[in-house]
């Protein structure tokens, strides 16, 4: 019987080890250790054992069993390994194929630069201001400096509703200036972004209706060192930082002194060339210290309190921002240009 | 403003080069917008004069030179004028030169014969006859170069010999030497036939050989019009040739530029219209003198006078609008001899941009640009009654402008008027009744003060905007009006041009008033946030002609922009450098900064909108009136009341939209016109409202969105706003159908309403409003008021408690009329359940084989749940067929 024993034990451990599949495996563990297996076979003949060799040979069929279920444990690992081997084979993918689409929509570039702007001052801790675009000539051009015979009244330059140039499309963003001075406490810490409208026809660089931000500070102490402290610093964060900016002497009746920025052209970094007109600057925006005048116009004593402010062209600021060639472009609203940005 | 910087020499030293004077003068505040080397594309042009000149071998009209350019051998250059004789000198493009134009001149062979370089012609140089009218020249009718129109026919033969009659006293002559007989003349030796006779013409192209016709009579050479002849016929027979230069103290061999005036250059400026004193070349220099600390060099004119006659008794001048001619100051000159100015004032007015007229014009222009004082000159003859009148014109009274055209005025336009009519509209352009022309004998300079806003109005209105006009709408130095007459009237005797008559008529209007200011040096530094010295300030509004007296500053008369102390910080920061001024952060209290509500809205409405695939546009807020058609407004739809623009680029940009559809439906055809296949955009846009009641428009925010595309349709659209309502937490949402939207498909139109509230409107746009945007496509659009979203947006979230207990779904389908809708089947349902029914989501909507005519079967899959237990199968079960009671009850429809 000992020799049964061991015989179905070779044999066994032989047929476990040869199986391939997890089917194969449970054919053999039926074969051999099932109700009806060779091995339960050999038990059941145990009755007719000796007293004296019942235990011994019990002890032997029992190892025998251990042996196998042990086998068939560990060969049903390997099985399992190779299976998902197999399996993750089967599942490889051509990862060159394109993914399925999302589309996701795109910010207009004169935005994603305002945007911009906008974060920047809020950082510095400005509001927001938003304001009518059909405005009053008083708001736009006599609380502002520019009285009656200024150029810029012209029918020829501005757009009006009434045959007494009273009520007109704004053609700056400045009179926020005049509405934060009217209706905030003081001090006053303000950028104003939206639309303007000036009569020039559409080309490459001009647009009957465009976008500024107006900036304004009015405090006490407020110096002209501040406004350009406080200009390249914007300047820095929107081009990067160490960009070179020049201030020169410019004129707007609302300001005074007056001054307009260049940054450094950022093709040819300020040798000159096309881009720049040869000058090697480019011109960004025009600011100044809040002329007393218009101070006095909003009841504030220029004694006592100063301010600056500026004002710049955001459709110019996207174009250099993504060297877009055509301001035709941004109102054109070809998804084939959005979706670019 | 064009700047010579020759002339500028004239009054300030400044020994930089263009780009170093560019950068100086902008950072000091007069803004340079470029800079022109007159002479840059010229380059190796030098005098030569002719030594030799031989016919051509092989050629009928070209000539060998030999040419002295100052080297030791002499040049030869092939030509193909004729204008040239051995001893004259002319400007030699020598090999390896260029032109302007970008002409390069290299040496080769013309007709076998080398040439090196070429002799120029005027235009050559970039110059005409109005720059050297020494230069013109008159053809003779050479008859070796008679081409017969007919050559069956010639009228001349063609072996015609000295002596044989032409016409009438006109003989054949032929020319045995020629000999220079001063500028433009040449003394002829002939050959007549029967003997020798010599005459004297100003025809250039005359050589030895050449047969020409002689007027026996006149004793003349004959020009193609004494010939009756067509230019055709005298091929060579023209006005061009070589520049023949007739200049004192030539060196052969120099470069041509200082002679031709191409070794200037002109710096142009962008003036502010706060400084037209810098509208001149004496305003340009002072601020250039103050610029580079050098020192400006100005001229007090003297005029010697002394003509016949007394000007208080030859002119009276009256003034009686005298607040819009504050000064008028006049002086006159007698026996005027029209002719050309010199070289060196029609170099600089060239230079400068303006052309060359004659002496008394280019004195008045000259005077304007160097002064910046518009001046103007009238024939003494035509001011009837020797009286000036500056006055308002009459109500349709006509004038004839210098420019031939004919003005008809009104009573904002003043005029210069004798006792009978307008010679001239003041300050802006005088009458063609009193121009300077040839026989001019007596002239009046007129150097008068306007008022700008006079001025510029009347410019406006009659669309004539002048150089002098410009210039007076800015309002000029009213004490410049005299020494600009003075220094007209110096010139006149300098060009010797005519007497200049003793007095002045000098008409004051105005009593002078000069601008004084405190000068307090700490408020300017506050200001500017610097540290300059006073003493430093004082020399600085010095230089730019301030007189400053202890704290005293006056300002100059020129100067009527500075008022008060931010315009001295001003002049102050300039010269002190904008750019050495330090950079601070603003200090102070500080602010809170931030986004208000409505712009965190805005904010977050667009990124929705961006998730959903849309993308961002922006569109003009003005719109054309036939927009409101073409989205088939009614006539008289109360929408239509719009801000109108009373003077707009064009119809199209006209009127204030009050809908922000067309703007849309612009953008979506212009997409679907350049053959994009989808296109998902959106706005945040204004429109514009009348009746705000302070005379402004209630400018309403809207948010546009818009979609054409194979996956685009309604329930896309609706997919998108139901997006957005999620985002902002808006609660009781319902969707109306809407059918009488004239712009919407009356199908497929929904209006969106929270808490009963209207937000806006969407839905397929109707096919006849694509059709009047010429597009075969279905276009989906909705208009939401940005106001209504922001009025209906939802609490902040509060945290509820997740489901402990599972949940039971049971899928239901009932039949029903196709006329009910899946809203009000849903609401039935929700009214049914008893309080277990978490959610019901649609999943099928079927109809056809196995449901009758008229009627659909409706899927719901419903989610029960309850929140302190599990559900039994039971408790469910009762909860849906109290659903299906009432569904059956309501709306009769029934459990398939």
């Amino acid at each position: 019987m000992k020799e049964q024993l061991e015989a179905i034990r070779k044999a066994a451990l032989e047929a476990i080890a040869g199986t391939q599949e997890r089917s194969e495996l449970d054919a053999v563990r039926v074969q051999y250790l099932g109700k009806k297996g060779e091995l339960t076979a050999v038990l059941k003949q145990m009755g007719k054992l000796s007293p004296e060799e019942r235990p011994i040979m019990g002890q032997v069929a029992n190892e025998v069993r251990a042996d196998l279920e042990q086998a068939i444990e560990a060969q049903a690992a390997v099985l399992a390994e190779k299976a998902l081997i197999d399996k993750l084979a089967a599942e490889t993918l051509d990862v060159t194929i394109p993914g399925k689409d999302v589309k996701i929509g795109h910010k207009h570039p004169m935005y994603i630069a305002l945007d911009e702007i906008k974060d920047i001052f809020v950082g510095m801790g400005f509001t927001v201001l938003d304001g009518p675009e059909v405005e009053f000539a008083e708001l736009n051009f006599d609380r502002l400096n520019a009285e009656e015979g200024h150029p810029s009244r012209d029918w020829s330059d501005t757009f009006y509703f009434d045959e007494d140039s009273r009520v007109m499309l704004r053609s700056q963003t400045s009179p926020m200036q005049v509405r934060a001075m009217d209706t905030m406490e003081l001090p006053i810490r303000i950028i104003a972004p939206g639309r303007v409208y000036r009569k020039d026809e559409v080309d490459a660089t001009h647009s009957p209706m465009f976008h500024q931000v107006e900036g304004m500070v009015i405090d006490k102490n407020v110096t002209m060192a501040d406004l350009k402290g406080t200009l390249n610093t914007v300047v820095e964060k929107l081009y990067g930082e160490g960009t070179k900016t020049r201030f020169r002497p410019h004129h707007f009746p609302f300001t005074e002194p007056s001054c307009e920025m260049d940054v450094q052209c950022h093709k040819c970094g300020g040798v000159g060339c096309p881009t720049c007109k040869g000058e090697g600057w480019i011109e960004l925006l025009g600011a100044g210290m809040v002329h007393p005048r218009v101070l006095e116009m909003a009841g504030i004593d220029p004694e006592k309190y100063s301010g600056w402010a500026f004002g710049m062209g955001l459709e110019r600021t996207a174009m250099r921002r993504f060297k877009i060639a055509d301001l035709r472009l941004i109102f054109e609203n070809d998804v084939r240009f959005l979706e670019q940005f | 403003m064009n700047l010579s910087r020759k002339w500028l020499n004239e009054f300030v030293t400044v020994d930089v080069n263009d780009k170093e004077f560019a950068e100086a003068m902008t950072l000091s505040g007069s803004k340079v917008e470029g800079t022109a080397d007159m002479g840059a594309e010229i380059s190796n042009i030098v005098v030569g004069k002719i030594v030799a000149l031989e016919r051509h071998p092989d050629s009928d009209h070209m000539w060998i030179c030999q040419l002295d350019i100052g080297e030791a051998e002499p040049v030869q250059i092939v030509t193909g004028a004729w204008n040239i004789h051995v001893g004259d000198f002319v400007p030699v493009a020598k090999h390896k030169s260029t032109l302007p134009g970008g002409k390069k001149i290299e040496k080769g062979k013309l007709r076998g014969v080398v040439s090196n370089g070429m002799l120029c012609g005027l235009s050559e140089l970039g110059l005409d006859e109005r720059d050297f009218p020494y230069a013109v020249i008159t053809p003779a009718a050479i008859l070796g170069d008679y081409k017969p129109l007919d050559p069956e026919k010639p009228s001349i033969p063609a072996d015609i010999q000295p002596g044989h009659k032409i016409y009438g006293p006109v003989v054949a002559a032929k020319v045995n030497a020629v000999e220079n007989a001063g500028v433009n003349l040449w003394k002829v030796s002939l050959c007549n036939g029967s003997g020798a006779v010599e005459v004297v013409t100003p025809c250039q192209k005359l050589h030895e050989g050449d047969m020409v016709a002689l007027n026996t009579k006149a004793g003349s050479i004959c020009t193609l019009a004494d010939l009756h002849a067509q230019q055709a016929e005298f091929p060579h027979c023209i006005t061009d040739g070589i520049f023949i230069l007739h200049e004192e103290d030539m060196v052969l061999g120099a470069d041509i530029k200082p002679i031709i005036n191409a070794d200037d250059h002109v710096v142009e400026f962008e003036i502010t219209p706060n400084r037209p004193d810098c509208l001149s070349i004496i305003g340009l220099a002072r601020e250039a003198a103050a610029t580079f600390g050098s020192e400006l060099r100005l001229h007090e004119p003297v005029v010697k006078g002394g003509a016949e006659g007394n000007l208080i008794e030859l002119l009276d001048v009256e003034t009686p609008d005298p607040d819009l001619c504050p000064r008028y100051t006049a002086r006159m000159v007698r026996n005027v001899k029209i002719a050309p100015s010199p070289k060196w004032m029609r170099e600089r007015l060239r230079s400068m941009g303006v052309r060359p007229i004659n002496n008394i014009v280019d004195i008045t222009n000259y005077v304007m640009l160097e002064y910046g004082q518009p001046m103007h000159a009238f024939d003494y003859r035509y001011i009837k009654g020797g009286k000036i009148i500056v006055r308002r014109a009459a109500e349709g009274e006509e004038v004839t402008t210098l420019d031939g055209n004919v003005r008809k005025l009104n009573h904002d336009h003043l005029v210069i008027a004798d006792e009978t009519r307008a010679v001239g509209l003041a300050g802006i352009m005088g009458g063609l009744n009193s121009e300077i022309v040839e026989d001019t004998v007596d002239v009046v300079f007129e150097s008068a003060n306007f008022n700008g806003t006079c001025i510029r109005k009347g410019a406006l209105a009659l669309g004539m905007r002048t150089e002098a006009s410009a210039k007076f709408e800015k309002g000029l130095d009213i004490l410049n009006t005299l020494p600009a007459v003075e220094r007209a009237c110096e010139l006149v005797e300098m060009l010797g041009a005519g007497e200049v008559v003793d007095g002045i008529i000098d008409i004051l209007n105005y009593v002078p008033n000069p601008t004084v200011l405190t000068l307090e040096p700490e408020k300017i530094n506050a200001l500017l946030g610097t540290d300059v010295s006073a003493d430093e300030m004082v020399r600085i509004l010095k230089s730019v002609g301030f007189q400053v007296e202890g704290d005293q500053v006056t300002v100059p008369s020129w100067r009527g922009d500075v008022l008060r102390m931010a315009d001295l910080a001003e002049e102050v920061a300039r010269f002190y450098g904008y750019n050495n001024i330090p950079c601070t952060l603003v200090s102070g209290e500080t602010t809170q900064g931030g986004y208000s509500e409505s712009q965190k809205l805005e904010q977050g409405l667009g990124s929705v909108c961006r998730t959903c695939g849309h993308d961002e546009i922006i569109t003009y807020s003005f719109i054309s009136p036939t927009y409101y058609d073409k989205i088939r407004w009614a006539e008289d739809d109360a929408r239509r009341a719009s801000f109108k623009i009373l003077n707009p680029l064009g119809e199209d940009t006209s009127i204030m939209r009050t809908t922000v559809l067309p703007s849309m439906l612009e953008i979506l055809t212009r997409n679907y016109n350049y053959r994009n296949k989808t296109a998902k955009l959106y706005e945040i846009g204004r429109i514009y409202l009348p009746g705000n009641g302070d005379g402004l428009a209630n400018e309403a925010k809207m948010l546009s969105i818009g979609a054409y595309g194979s996956e685009v349709d309604f329930f896309s659209m609706k997919g998108v706003i139901e997006a957005i309502l999620g985002e902002i937490r808006a609660e009781n949402v319902r969707f109306e159908a809407v059918s009488d939207n004239p712009s919407y498909h009356p199908g497929r139109c929904a209006k969106v309403l929270v808490d009963g509230q209207e937000i806006g409107v969407f839905g397929q746009i109707h096919p006849l409003v694509c059709k009047n945007y010429d597009v075969d496509a279905e276009f989906y659009c909705a208009e939401l008021s940005f106001e209504a979203l922001m009025s209906v947006r939802g609490e902040d979230p509060v945290y509820q408690p997740l489901p402990k207990f599972p949940a039971v779904t049971r899928d239901i389908a009932v039949v029903c009329d196709k006329a009910v809708t899946v809203g009000a089947l849903s609401d039935c349902i929700r009214r049914g359940a008893k309080g277990l029914l978490k959610d019901v989501a649609l999943f099928d909507i079927y109809t056809g084989t196995g449901i009758p005519e008229g009627k659909k079967s409706v899927a719901f899959n419903l989610t029960l749940r309850a929140d302190d237990r599990s559900l039994t199968a039971q408790e469910a079960d009762e909860d849906v067929k109290n659903i299906l009671d009432l569904l059956s009850s309501e709306l009769n429809a029934v459990l398939r």
